[in-house]
């Protein structure tokens, strides 16, 4: 009987607190989790990149003697067009403009897309004039890189389309737009990581 | 007990939406200016750091604003920035075994 007794008595304690943690949404820390291991993926990329090159300067062409820096700066230029109409679609969302929302999705949906399609156009000629994956060191680093990145984003486009269907079928509200920010974030880092590979293979 | 207001809400945290446009037209301006300062007739090491720079500062306005990280809480801060000691203690280790300075 006393057992019984400590029994009920063991299950009537309050709960343990509950962990805060970050104080955000699990979706969050599981994307900026995630997001730090894209960061060591492409710093391994970048870091093989930066001792091969050290080590072979004479591998390399010039900026502008092989790679097309014109229709690339265009390109990156549409990537930042892209991550400007990403948070203005969360900022409308956030405001409660769904119209907004379902339009800024689309805009960044296109302007990715047309990313990845100059990105296979300028492959396309790079191969046209023989600037082949197995040409040597500069071939094979440039394809690994600008390829795993062109993949991420055709990754992102193919997600945003996912997301864009859900804005459309009115899945995201003021109060709760996970999807959108978490999709952002993904997309803004695709950006990022961009941002840094435009300077170092094409403009360095 | 804890609370349970202080527990991870569903609803993202909303701030004032920062000057969007302003930090495009910032990103625009200094893309214009690694383009310009890419093809200058100056030594390669200056090259090198500045437009290593330029690409830095891009890339810190994209994460401080449009992945808010300016606007986050302490610890996810810490959670976003934490990779980066490896990566400099990477890049910085390939660097020296090539100098051979290790």
């Amino acid at each position: 009987m006393a057992h019984s007794v400590a029994l009920v008595h063991d299950v009537m304690q309050p709960p343990p607190d509950r962990e805060v943690g970050t104080g955000v949404y699990n979706e969050k820390v599981g994307m900026w989790v995630f997001l730090g291991s894209e960061v060591m993926f492409f710093t391994a990329l970048i870091g093989t990149y930066i001792i091969l090159r050290v080590a072979h300067p004479d591998a390399w062409a010039a900026p502008g003697k092989t790679l097309n820096v014109p229709i690339t700066a265009v390109n990156t230029f549409l990537l930042i067009c892209s991550s400007v109409t990403m948070v203005k679609a969360y900022a409308a969302v956030q405001d409660g403009d769904q119209r907004g929302l379902r339009r800024w999705l689309v805009a960044t949906v296109l302007i990715g897309a047309t990313f990845v399609g100059v990105q296979v156009y300028e492959y396309t000629h790079l191969i046209e004039k023989g600037f082949v994956p197995s040409q040597g060191l500069y071939g094979s680093t440039f394809y690994t890189m600008t390829g795993f990145h062109g993949f991420h984003v055709t990754m992102g486009v193919l997600c945003m389309m996912y997301v864009t269907w859900k804005a459309f079928r009115g899945k995201y509200t003021r109060q709760d737009h996970r999807g959108v920010e978490v999709i952002g974030l993904y997309w803004h880092f695709v950006d990022l990581v961009w941002i840094i590979l435009f300077t170092i293979v094409y403009l360095i | 007990m804890s609370d349970p207001s202080a527990l991870p809400s569903p609803t993202p945290v909303k701030h004032a939406h920062p000057n969007y446009v302003g930090i495009f037209i910032g990103l625009a301006v200094l893309t214009a200016l690694e383009l310009t300062v890419a093809f200058l007739p100056w030594h390669k090491t200056t090259l090198i750091l500045l437009l290593i720079g330029l690409a830095v500062w891009k890339a810190l306005l994209v994460a401080l604003y449009f992945m808010h990280l300016r606007f986050e809480h302490g610890r996810l801060r810490i959670l976003a920035i934490a990779p980066l000691p490896f990566c400099v203690i990477f890049v910085t280790a390939v660097l020296m075994e090539h100098f051979g300075k290790w």
